[in-house]
C-alpha cells in the first residue's frame, strides 16, 4: 500500500493525563512531536476521575513519601515493583505542585494550601493507621480539572495535535526497534505512517472488555492490541480492579472520596458490614478487599433491593453543605443515574470493573522492557509507555485509589524525559522497513472485503459477557478453563468481523471494528493469564486458592511472587521476578495483608 | 420508541435526509444514548460521537427535539413521542450528527485559556484562599461540548469573530483566578465590537448548558471589569 509518510521527532499516542503530560515535556523541549488521539484531548477518560491525586504533601498533618510507598506496596499485595513505587511516591508531591502552578483548581484549606481528603488504603505510620489525608482534589472532579489544565498548558506550549486520528499498528524494524505507527484519520479515512524516532503510548486501559464497567466507550485497549500484534508481551493482565461503588444498573463511577469524606456501605439489614471484613480501616480498606466483601454480602443474601443484588452507599449524614461542596458531581450522577438524591437517600451500588493494573511492561523511566539479551527487562529501543496502558509496575495486583492520577503525571513526565534523552543520543531517523504498513493495510483490506462475517456489535457483546461471567470478582478454575476456550473461539470469529458501512468519511463502524481487534487481544491476555495464576492475590481471587497457614488470603509467594508476561503468539506465558529492591529505601518484605 | 435522525454522508448523499428508526428498548435503557447505541447496532452507518456516557467528556452533544443537549444524560422517560435528532446547529456537518468543531475550538484557544503568571514558581503551591478558589466554581467545570455556543444566534452569525459563550466563560475563568496576572491583556483582547460585545444577553447559552453553568453571568462580569478599569 502506497501511503503518505510524515516524519516527527516523537509521536505520542493518546491525549489523556499521561499523554498530555508527556507531550508537554516534549513540546516545551522544542521537539517536533505529533500527538495522535481518537477523541479531542479533553474527552479522554482521565476526565472521569473523581476523588483525587495521591501525594504526601502533608497539608493536613504529618505524612511522608515512605508512608505512601508502604501503603502502595501493601495495596499491590507485594506484586508492585518497589523501585518504581519508590520513584512514584517521591515524585508525587513535585508533580502535584507543578499541576497547581499550571493553574489546576485544587480545593483549598483555610491557610490557602491544597486540601487533601482520606482515601482507601492510605494510612499513617507505615500502614499502622489511622487514615491519612493524602488525596489532593478538586471537589469530585479532579480528573476533569487535571485533564483540562494539562490540555491548556499544551495549548500554551503549541503542541501539535492530530485529533480524531486512530493509531492502527506499531512499526518495528528487523532489529525490533520501534519506528512509529500507522494511523487512520477518521474524518477522511486516510491512512498515514508517522515515522518517528521515538514512540510513546499513553492509550489508556481496556475496561470495555467487561460488560459492567465504569469505563468510557473509547477504553478499548488500543495500545495493548498494537503492542501484542507487534510481538510485545503484556504484563499482569489477570489483575483488573473492581471498584466497589459503581451505580447499580448503570455502571457509572461513584468516587471512593464519598467514603473518604465519611460515607459508608450498608447491607439490606442496615448493617455497616465492612466492620466485619476490615475491623480497622472499615470502608476505607483497599478496593479489592471492599469489593470482595460486597460480593460476599450479595452472595450470602444480604444485598438490598427486590433482587437482593446491590448494596447501599449512605452519605446523607454528611449534610447538604459538605455534599454540595466536596461531592457535587456525585449528587448530580446519583440523581441522574440512580434516581436518588444522596442528601436524603443512600445510593444503590455494586462492584464494577474500573481499572487495568497490567499493561505494556515498562521500567520506571517509562521505557518498554521485554525479555531479551539484557535479561527479563531489556529495553525496546524507541518505545515508551505511560499511564493505564503501561505496567511499571506500581499497582501490582491492586491499585490504591488516587494512585492512577499520580501514575499518569509521574510516569508521563518521566517517559517524556526518557524520550528527550534518547533523541539526544540517537540523532536521525532509521530507515523504514519495506513492509512497514503491511499489517495495517491487510487489516483494512480484510475489513473492506469481508463477506459473511459477524457484526462488530454482536461480537463485542459476546466478549464482554464472557469476561464478566468467567473472569469476575470471584474466579473459579473450571469457569476460567472454559473461558479460555470461549475467548479463543471468539478470537477466530473476530478475525471475520464485518461492517456494512464502507464510507470513507468518519466511518465509526470501521473504527469500532478496529477497536474490536484490540479488545479481543486484551480479553485473551486477561483470561489466559488469570487461568494460569493458581493463587489469590489482590484483585485476582480464585475459589481454589483460599486462606490457609502459610498462604495468607490464598497468596502463594513461594511460587507466584512473579509477574506474568503474555505473548499473543500461541498464547504463550512467561514470568519475570518482582523487583523487591527500592531505589534508596529499605525493602518492604511480603507479609499477610489485613486492613 | 421512534427516532428520526437527520442523516448526511458526503461520500454518498447529495443532501441531508431524515431517516426513521423504530427502536426496541430494554428495561435497562435509561438515557437517549442507550437508544442510539441500539440504532447503531441496527444500522452501523449511523455516525455520532460518544465516550464517557456520564456527562463529563462532552462528546455526544446534539440537537434533541430542537434543543441542544447531551444524549448520555437525556432521560428517555423525559422524551415524549417521536424524537428528532439533528447535528448541533451553526457548525459545518462532517457526517450525520458529527459536526466540524474547528471554529468552536479556535475561539476557545483565542482567549489564551491557561494560567498566566510570570513570577518564578514558589517551592510549594501558590496559596489561594478558599473564597478565591470558590470564585472559580461554575466556571472551571465546562466540558467544551459546544451546546451553548451552537445555540447562540450571535455565534451562528459571526463564528469567526465572536468568541461565543463557551470561550468567554473560560476567559472569565482565568480573569477570576487570583493566581492569574494577565487581567489587563485579557481585557484588552476582548475589548472589541465582536469578540465580547456581540453578546446580547439572549441567554440561550444558559438554557442549553447541560452542566447548569451560566456563561451570560460570566460575560456580564467581564463587562463589569471593563467598566471598572475605565473609571
Amino acid at each position: 500500500m502506497a501511503l503518505a509518510v510524515r516524519q516527527f521527532d516523537a509521536v505520542v499516542v493518546g491525549a489523556g493525563g499521561a499523554g498530555l503530560r508527556a507531550a508537554l515535556q516534549l513540546a516545551e523541549a522544542g521537539l517536533r512531536v505529533a500527538v495522535l488521539t481518537k477523541v479531542f484531548p479533553t474527552r479522554s477518560h482521565t476526565v472521569a476521575a473523581q476523588g483525587g491525586i495521591g501525594a504526601a504533601l502533608g497539608n493536613m498533618g504529618t505524612d511522608s513519601w515512605q508512608w505512601h510507598m508502604y501503603d502502595t506496596v501493601k495495596g499491590s499485595d507485594w506484586l508492585g515493583d518497589q523501585d518504581a513505587i519508590e520513584y512514584m511516591c517521591r515524585e508525587a508531591p513535585k508533580v502535584v505542585i507543578e499541576l497547581e502552578h499550571f493553574g489546576m483548581p485544587f480545593d483549598r484549606n483555610e491557610d490557602g494550601t491544597v486540601y487533601q481528603r482520606p482515601f482507601g488504603g492510605h494510612m499513617q505510620n507505615m500502614g499502622a493507621g489511622p487514615a491519612v489525608q493524602r488525596s489532593c482534589c478538586a471537589a469530585d472532579r479532579t480528573g476533569h480539572a487535571m485533564l483540562h489544565t494539562l490540555y491548556q498548558r499544551n495549548v500554551r506550549a503549541r503542541t501539535q495535535f492530530f485529533v480524531e486520528w486512530m493509531a492502527l499498528d506499531l512499526v518495528r524494524d528487523a532489529s525490533g526497534q520501534v519506528l512509529g505507527v500507522t494511523a487512520l484519520e477518521m474524518e477522511t479515512g486516510e491512512v498515514v505512517l508517522f515515522h518517528a524516532r521515538a514512540t510513546l503510548f499513553a492509550t489508556g486501559g481496556a475496561g470495555r472488555i467487561f460488560a459492567a464497567s465504569t469505563n468510557a466507550f473509547i477504553n478499548t485497549g488500543d495500545g495493548l492490541g498494537m503492542a501484542a500484534r507487534a510481538g510485545i508481551p503484556l504484563e499482569d493482565m489477570e489483575f483488573y480492579q473492581f471498584h466497589p461503588t459503581g451505580v447499580y444498573g448503570a455502571g457509572v463511577l461513584i468516587t471512593e472520596g464519598v467514603r473518604g469524606e465519611g460515607g459508608y456501605l450498608l447491607n439490606k439489614n442496615g448493617e455497616r458490614f465492612m466492620e466485619r471484613y476490615a475491623p480497622s480501616a472499615k470502608d476505607l480498606a483497599s478496593r479489592d478487599v471492599v469489593s470482595r466483601a460486597m460480593a460476599t454480602e450479595i452472595k450470602e443474601g444480604r444485598g438490598a433491593g427486590p433482587n437482593a443484588d446491590y448494596l447501599l452507599l449512605k452519605l446523607d449524614h454528611l449534610g447538604p453543605e459538605v455534599i454540595d461542596k466536596r461531592l457535587p458531581g456525585i449528587r448530580e450522577i446519583a440523581k441522574k443515574f440512580a434516581n436518588v438524591d444522596p442528601v436524603r437517600e443512600p445510593i444503590p451500588v455494586v462492584p464494577t470493573v474500573h481499572y487495568q493494573m497490567g499493561g505494556i511492561p515498562t521500567n520506571y523511566h517509562g521505557e518498554v522492557v521485554v525479555p531479551g539479551r539484557q535479561g527479563p527487562n531489556t529495553v525496546v529501543p524507541g518505545f515508551y509507555a505511560a499511564g493505564e496502558c503501561a505496567c511499571a509496575s506500581v499497582h501490582g495486583a491492586n491499585r490504591l485509589g488516587t494512585n492512577s492520577l499520580t501514575d499518569l503525571v509521574v510516569f508521563g513526565k518521566a517517559a517524556g524525559d526518557s524520550v528527550i534523552r534518547f533523541l539526544r543520543e540517537n540523532p536521525g531517523h532509521k530507515p523504514l522497513p519495506a513492509d512497514a504498513a503491511e499489517r495495517s493495510a491487510a487489516r483494512l483490506a480484510r475489513l473492506d472485503g469481508q463477506r459473511g462475517g459477524e457484526s462488530v456489535h454482536v461480537l463485542g457483546n459476546e466478549i464482554r459477557r464472557t469476561m464478566q461471567a468467567h473472569c469476575g470478582v470471584f474466579r473459579f478454575p473450571d469457569l476460567l478453563a472454559e473461558g479460555v476456550q470461549m475467548i479463543r473461539a471468539l478470537s477466530d470469529r473476530v478475525a471475520r468481523s464485518e461492517i456494512q458501512d464502507k464510507s470513507k468519511v468518519f466511518n465509526t463502524a470501521r473504527v469500532e471494528a478496529l477497536e474490536l481487534d484490540n479488545l479481543i487481544e486484551v480479553a485473551r491476555a486477561t483470561m489466559v493469564s488469570a487461568h494460569a495464576r493458581k493463587e489469590s492475590r489482590g484483585a485476582h481471587d480464585r475459589a481454589d486458592c483460599h486462606d490457609r497457614p502459610g498462604f495468607p488470603n490464598g497468596r502463594d509467594d513461594q511460587n507466584w511472587l512473579k509477574h506474568t508476561l503474555w505473548y499473543k503468539e500461541g498464547d504463550r506465558l512467561e514470568y519475570k521476578p518482582v523487583n523487591l529492591k527500592p531505589l534508596t529505601a529499605e525493602t518492604i518484605p511480603p507479609k499477610a495483608r489485613a486492613y | 420508541m421512534h427516532i428520526r435522525i437527520l442523516r448526511y454522508d458526503p461520500d454518498r448523499d447529495a443532501k441531508p435526509y431524515w431517516k426513521d428508526y423504530e427502536v426496541a428498548l430494554e428495561p435497562s435503557d435509561r438515557m437517549l444514548l442507550d437508544a442510539l447505541v441500539r440504532v447503531k447496532a441496527m444500522d452501523d452507518s449511523f455516525a455520532f460521537r460518544r465516550s464517557c456516557r456520564e456527562g463529563v467528556c462532552g462528546s455526544d452533544a446534539m440537537n434533541i427535539n430542537g434543543r441542544n443537549g447531551l444524549a448520555c444524560i437525556t432521560r428517555l422517560a423525559d422524551l415524549k413521542g417521536t424524537v428528532e435528532l439533528r447535528p448541533l446547529p451553526g457548525l459545518p456537518v462532517i457526517r450525520d450528527l458529527i459536526v466540524d468543531m474547528t471554529q468552536f475550538f479556535h475561539q476557545y484557544h483565542s482567549v489564551r485559556p491557561y494560567l498566566i503568571n510570570d513570577d518564578p514558581p514558589p517551592e510549594r503551591e501558590r496559596l489561594q484562599a478558599p473564597a478565591e478558589r470558590e470564585a472559580l466554581d461554575g466556571l472551571y467545570e465546562c466540558i467544551l461540548c459546544a451546546c451553548c455556543s451552537t445555540s447562540c444566534p450571535s455565534f451562528w452569525w459571526n463564528p469567526d469573530k465572536f468568541v461565543g459563550p463557551a470561550g468567554l466563560l473560560q476567559a472569565y475563568r482565568f480573569l477570576a483566578d487570583s493566581r492569574d496576572q494577565a487581567t489587563g491583556e485579557r481585557l484588552d483582547d476582548l475589548e472589541d465590537p465582536y469578540r465580547l460585545f456581540r453578546c446580547h444577553s439572549i441567554m440561550n447559552c444558559v438554557d442549553a448548558c447541560p452542566k447548569g453553568l451560566n456563561p451570560t453571568r460570566a460575560i456580564g462580569k467581564i463587562k463589569e471589569l471593563m467598566v471598572k478599569r475605565s473609571v
